[in-house]
């Protein structure tokens, strides 16, 4: 672990503090997460997990006051959403968004094509997509029946959920961001989401996963494990970490004076 | 980062128009003003017999009796209509083009550049157009292949000099010369159109399509099209429309008038794409327009598509009297206004036959300062038993400064009706941008994907290559609305 310190991580945050309509949330997060490496983000809530995620996905109602975000070692948060989408960060959304009319497979071809022009690969066509979107179909265990309907349009939240991972297969992102993905499902829906981002998991591939609950990591097992309080990264460990959290409840750490910044991995 | 949805929006309005070029003509036109003189000028200028004169005659001094209109939603200053020319038409080189080789090419010229190859044999397969320049029909495709088969389509005037019956037979049958203002202006000085008659159990083999096109400056446009379709016939009729970008405004006042008699079927659809005026409002058409469709006989059905994406003003009302049994009447629409256009347009479905359905989808989508009333009425007459109406009316609304509006009306007077209305008003959500976004899609791919899928009810009644038209259309009017 020791050399982990001089490798360039994928994704490093540095005093990122961000706030929203005035009120700050971050106050000060530093975070580096390695290719192939799953780190895992609790919190209680309003600690600023999610905001975490949607200021790195470059939603516009979070600003961003103080520190740096690299990519790859690009500025982050010099991209439009559009930009940080094609250079390969992906966040699974806690509440995926219905657009009626169009269908599933049109609004992922769209996608998958400006991320393919962004990388200077060629347009797909139709039956080359299709053989894709099949594939993947099996790889996440999506139903064929939701790949025609329109974007998440009357799907359960288990099957929104599901589609997250699908369109996450599909465009193959360097960095996934899987913002509260268990939050309203069952044990099953949940079983079926985390099988999907197992098989997706591999040595390029770096995964944040936000999370209120424990339970989610019994599943997408993480590497290292995160507590955010009051935005801050107040702990931080390896999995065991969540296990403690679980029994002990986050008033354990809430009022807890941050610690010295912590290196990944400590 | 500070791409804010506002700075999108606010941009929606600056696209530009891309058919607003002049075609230099030689043109004739009509001193401006409105009086009988002028109306047996233009008569004597189409030749036409006396009974059509007359009808003129009869609704011009009906009109004099009229007043304008206002209780559409929609506001303009008043329309002088004295100062309005009432034809114009290219000058015919002799006796007035035979065939495509006597089109002046210049105006050939003109609809190759709007897209609309007039030679037959670089014509869209399965599409029949009739051109409209102005106040004259310039030339008719594919007017052989379809008389073969009985089909009459040609230009109103050659339609009152050789098929007299038929013009006097309905004419007038669907909207009267005593309709409303507009329509009996235009019954007064209508200059051309298309004719089309199907005759029994005819399936018209192409589509059939105008294209309409005002160049002349300070001229109106007053056409007047009539489509019938004989028992067990089915024809497809589309328009569409265009003009150069002209400070000020252009009225276009048309009628249009449908047929179906017992089993026949009318789809009629329409592209509307007029100049509508620049971002401060100024110049643009004034597209006030009576369409009616007369379901005559039983099982007979009308359909209304109707994409209107141009004009300053539009005011209509594509509108179906079911009065065979059974007969069916359908219309769906959208309407997109942005800048500062402003549309109030809906439909009318007027039931009398027993079992008549009818069908209403409209969408609006309201931008910039745009301006989108729905006014539909929904009539069941007591002797329509049976009858049954769906009314869907959706408004999408971009940006903060435009305004969506409905107006339904429903008169019931039959206990057995059954009626539903659904009626829905959204905002193009910045969170479903930012969802594209994240997907990788750029906000102006986004705003044009969801609009295309709030519309597709709608895309998908139109014939193949003008939904493909229609969407491009929409995308070409969305752009430049993000920043």
């Amino acid at each position: 672990m020791s050399d982990r310190e001089n490798e360039t991580a994928m994704l490093e945050i540095k005093n990122l503090h961000a706030s929203v309509e005035g009120n700050e949330i971050l106050r000060g997060i530093d975070l580096k997460i390695g290719s192939g490496e799953v780190h895992a983000i609790m919190g209680p809530n309003g600690s600023g997990k999610s905001t975490l995620a949607r200021v790195l996905a470059g939603q516009e109602d979070y600003e961003v006051t103080d520190g740096q975000v690299l990519f790859d070692g690009k500025d982050l948060l010099e991209m439009d959403p559009e930009e940080r989408a094609r250079e390969g960060v992906f966040m699974a959304f806690q509440y995926p968004v219905e657009i009626p009319g169009v269908s599933n497979t049109y609004f992922l071809k769209a996608a998958l094509n400006a991320v393919r022009k962004h990388r200077g690969l060629p347009e797909m066509d139709a039956l080359e997509f299709l053989k894709l979107v099949r594939e993947k179909m099996k790889l996440v265990q999506m139903e064929e029946s939701l790949l025609n309907r329109p974007v998440n349009e009357g799907f359960s939240g288990g099957e929104k959920k599901r589609n997250e991972i699908f369109h996450m297969a599909v465009l193959e992102p360097r960095l996934c961001v899987l913002d509260e993905t268990d939050s309203g499902l069952d044990i099953d829906a949940l079983r079926v989401v985390a099988d999907g981002v197992n098989v997706l998991r591999n040595k390029d591939r770096g995964f944040l996963v936000i999370t209120h609950y424990q339970r989610l990591l019994n599943y997408i097992v993480p590497d290292y494990v995160h507590v955010l309080v009051d935005g801050r990264i107040v702990r931080s460990g390896g999995k065991e970490l969540a296990l403690e959290l679980e029994e002990k409840g986050y008033s354990w750490l809430e009022g807890m004076a941050p610690e010295r910044p912590v290196p990944v991995g400590a | 980062m500070q791409t804010t949805e506002t700075n999108t929006i606010e941009q929606f309005a600056t696209q530009e128009y891309k058919f607003g070029f002049v075609t230099e003509v030689e043109q004739e036109t009509f001193p401006p003003g409105l009086n009988e003189d002028i109306i047996r000028m233009l008569s004597a200028k189409k030749e036409e017999p006396a009974w059509m004169l007359e009808w003129r005659l009869k609704a011009y001094r009906h009109w004099l009796t009229m007043e304008e209109p206002t209780w559409a939603n929609i506001h303009y200053a008043p329309i002088d209509f004295q100062s309005i020319a009432y034809y114009a038409g290219p000058k015919p080189k002799g006796s007035g083009p035979k065939s495509l080789d006597e089109v002046d090419p210049e105006i050939l010229k003109t609809y190759e550049k709007l897209g609309i190859p007039l030679h037959e044999r670089e014509m869209l397969a399965g599409v029949a157009v009739d051109a409209v320049f102005d106040s004259v029909s310039v030339a008719t495709t594919f007017k052989g292949k379809l008389a073969e088969m009985g089909i009459i389509f040609c230009s109103f005037s050659e339609a009152v000099r050789n098929h007299p019956e038929l013009v006097q037979q309905y004419m007038g049958s669907v909207v009267p010369y005593t309709d409303n203002f507009y329509a009996t202006l235009n019954s007064a000085v209508f200059s051309d159109g298309s004719f089309v008659y199907v005759p029994k159990g005819v399936r018209c083999p192409m589509e059939l399509s105008t294209y309409f096109r005002i160049n002349a400056r300070n001229t109106g446009q007053f056409e007047r099209t009539l489509i019938v379709a004989d028992e067990g016939a089915y024809v497809s009729y589309l328009e569409g429309c265009t003009a150069p970008m002209r400070d000020e405004n252009q009225l276009h006042a048309a009628v249009v008038e449908l047929v179906a008699l017992k089993d026949a079927t009318i789809k009629y659809s329409t592209v509307q794409n007029w100049y509508p005026g620049d971002e401060q409002g100024r110049g643009g058409i004034y597209n006030f327009v009576t369409k009616r469709g007369k379901c005559e006989g039983a099982n007979s059905k009308i359909s209304w598509t109707q994409v209107e994406t141009g004009s300053a003003i539009t005011w209509k009302y594509p509108s179906v009297i079911l009065k065979g049994d059974h007969s069916t009447g359908e219309f769906y629409s959208v309407a997109l206004t942005k800048g500062r256009q402003q549309a109030d347009t809906g439909t009318k479905m007027i039931h009398i036959g027993k079992n008549t359905k009818s069908n209403i989808v409209s969408k609006g989508i309201s931008a910039g300062e745009g301006q989108n009333t729905y006014r539909g009425a929904v009539r069941i007459l007591k002797g329509a038993d049976g009858a049954r109406n769906f009314s869907q009316c959706d408004s999408m609304l971009i940006g903060d400064k435009c305004g969506a509006h409905t107006f339904p009306y429903i008169d019931v007077q039959n206990p057995t009706a059954r009626m539903e209305h659904e009626a829905t008003t959204s905002k193009i959500g910045e969170d479903q941008i930012f969802y594209c976004n994240q997907r990788g899609i750029s906000t102006e791919d986004a705003v044009s994907m969801i609009v295309s899928g709030f519309c597709k009810e709608v895309f998908r009644e139109l014939p193949m290559e003008f939904a493909v038209e229609a969407q491009k259309l929409l995308a070409v009017n969305l752009e430049g609305s993000v920043g």
